[in-house]
């Protein structure tokens, strides 16, 4: 069992493929696994003692889903109380893909109620742990997906990144997260948030993992119009050196309100890149520090319209006490709705409501225009911009849940690539404070295979060990 | 800061019954939160700046419109709080 724990997904199914390792048993060995987890990543796992039959080039090789994926019969419920107990009665086109490919559905993994968090302590389900420091979050809003690989208790697992909901908790986890391309991957049957910067990926060990899984998800679907897929199959990773890369460091992500531990694991990666070969020099991204303003009116905008299907009618909880039409659907709100929900719901109305429509909203996707054309000019004269993928290392679960603005704050390195649509990768770069911290590497749109190369390249030097996670 | 009866209308453009708590709560911390978005006021005049709703740029994605099963009666209803034969039940609107 230790010898199977210690195979990266890509390595397990390249020895299931060959007849050298029996995907039951590793299905066995990862279902008593997530099934003994303490650190409460899992909303369901499967009772089933046999995996479910499975060919591809994915090898068999199990996979946590985040609860947002709707999976057929299988309870879906985005971490909210008002789809406690939903089924729903088809699966995500991710989903259905990573099936068909060869990872069947593990379990699914707890995250902050309808992916609006940074710490995973919004989920109806409880917090999840972090497995470095279990009285610490691991960050959010798919921070299940992240403990749950980092832990060992799933091989490879895949989330959604809004505002850098798979980047900070890979990068609060010492794991791999990978946001692609926004288009990369279909959103069809992903439990909505905000539907112009909603995008799956995975969250793997490795970036060779990382690139398999997204080989297997990425592709342009009838049943969601903005899906477009990636221009070229999605290759394995080789490179082991940056020569000939330039890389742009963003005086407004690398300065202040990043942790001083977080600084110096980054300064020294950056070294560790020019050793590799890359050209490093700091650049503007001149109006990224309007990014979190402008998303923090954009997401709350979208979800505020998303959620308005949430009314007792469909699906989901209705409240007990009805009385009349209006009173059900507020009651059945109210009553199912954790707080940062009703808080975004109310930021959004706010801001998309008559009078405040174009200081607001209209002027935040202004704001998205500045930063996307920001990111085009750097990529005259960069390859890829780098940046620490969170200000500051995993924090003590309830540290910032009184302080919304100060947990909002957490996103400022991760939300110009998701208002740009462009891909970016977390890597983990060492440890501050005993915890660990990520690298955040961005490219222009589809330059997924590039974007993959370098991080394997660094991956490589960096030399980070995991393995302490998964005692 | 935003009132209290700001709040009460926000709450009920949102279909949201807030309690008292709620509303003292959402109120301040609302509030602390438009204080930091309105930085983007700095940038100024932005009238020449084309806003941006989406980053694909992806018009008139049509497909064959050619008849498919959908999901069967029963199953669309299934998950439905209150199904009724062939439908979803709902409360009267009542008189308001």
């Amino acid at each position: 069992m230790g010898e199977i724990l210690d195979l990266t997904a890509a390595e397990a199914a390249a020895r299931t493929r060959a007849g050298d390792l029996d995907p039951a048993e590793l299905w066995r060995t990862y279902r008593e696994r997530a099934a003994a987890d303490e650190l409460n990543a899992f909303t369901w796992v499967s009772e089933d003692a046999e995996p479910p039959a499975a060919d591809g080039p994915l090898g068999g090789v199990p996979i946590g889903v985040k609860d947002l994926f709707c999976t057929k019969g299988i309870p879906s419920q985005a971490g909210s109380k008002i789809l406690e107990g939903y089924r729903p009665p088809y699966t995500a086109t991710a989903v259905e893909r990573l099936t068909a490919a060869g990872a069947p559905t593990l379990a699914k993994t707890n995250q902050d109620e309808f992916a609006m968090g940074s710490s995973n302590e919004n989920s109806a389900y409880g917090p999840v742990l972090n497995p470095w420091d279990r009285t610490r979050v691991p960050g959010g809003s798919s921070g299940g997906s992240a403990a749950a690989v980092a832990a060992g208790a799933v091989p490879w697992a895949i989330g959604t990144d809004t505002g850098g909901s798979i980047r900070q908790p890979a990068a609060l986890c010492g794991i791999v997260g990978l946001k692609p391309t926004y288009g990369a991957i279909s959103r069809y049957g992903m439990i909505a948030f905000a539907s112009s910067l909603d995008q799956a990926g995975p969250f793997t060990r490795d970036v060779t993992d990382s690139a398999l899984l997204l080989s297997a998800m990425a592709g342009a679907d009838p049943c969601d119009s903005t899906s477009l897929g990636l221009p070229e199959p999605v290759r394995a990773p080789t490179a082991t050196d940056l020569r000939g890369i330039r890389l742009g460091v963003p005086q407004e992500l690398t300065g202040e309100g990043i942790e001083p531990g977080v600084l110096d694991a980054f300064r020294r990666s950056l070294e560790q890149a020019r050793e590799l070969g890359a050209t490093v020099e700091p650049m503007r991204l001149a109006h990224a520090q309007h990014g979190l303003a402008a998303y923090y009116l954009i997401a709350p905008a979208e979800c505020s319209s998303n959620l308005a299907r949430y009314d007792g009618v469909r699906y989901g909880h209705r409240t007990g006490d009805a009385g009349e039409l209006l009173a059900m659907y507020t009651k059945t709100r109210e009553e199912g709705f954790g707080p940062e929900v009703k808080r975004r719901v109310m930021l959004g109305t706010y801001a998309l409501s008559s009078g405040y429509y174009d200081a607001y909203y209209g002027r935040a996707q202004k704001v998205r225009t500045l930063i996307a054309q920001d990111f085009e000019a750097a990529w005259e004269r960069f390859d890829f911009v780098v940046s620490p993928t969170s200000p500051g290392v995993a924090f003590e679960l309830g540290a910032k849940t009184a302080d919304p603005l100060a947990m909002y704050l957490n996103d400022f390195c991760t939300v110009p690539m998701s208002l740009a649509g462009i891909p970016a990768i977390s890597i983990p770069n060492g440890l501050s404070e005993g915890l660990p911290t990520g690298f955040q590497l961005a490219g222009p749109a589809f330059s997924e295979n590039r974007l993959l190369d370098a991080a394997h390249a660094l991956e490589g030097i960096f030399g980070f060990d995991g393995s302490g996670a998964r005692a | 800061m935003l009132s209290r009866d700001q709040v009460l209308h926000v709450a009920r453009l949102a279909r949201l019954e807030l309690t008292d708590d709620e509303m003292e709560r959402f109120g301040g911390e609302l509030s602390k939160v438009l204080d930091h978005i309105e930085k983007i006021a700095e940038l100024g005049d932005l009238a020449g700046v084309e806003p941006t709703s989406h980053v694909v740029e992806v018009e008139n994605a049509l497909r064959a419109d050619e008849p498919r099963p959908s999901l069967p009666r029963e199953t669309a209803l299934a998950a439905a709080p209150d199904p009724a034969p062939g439908g979803f039940r709902v409360p009267s609107p009542g008189a308001g």
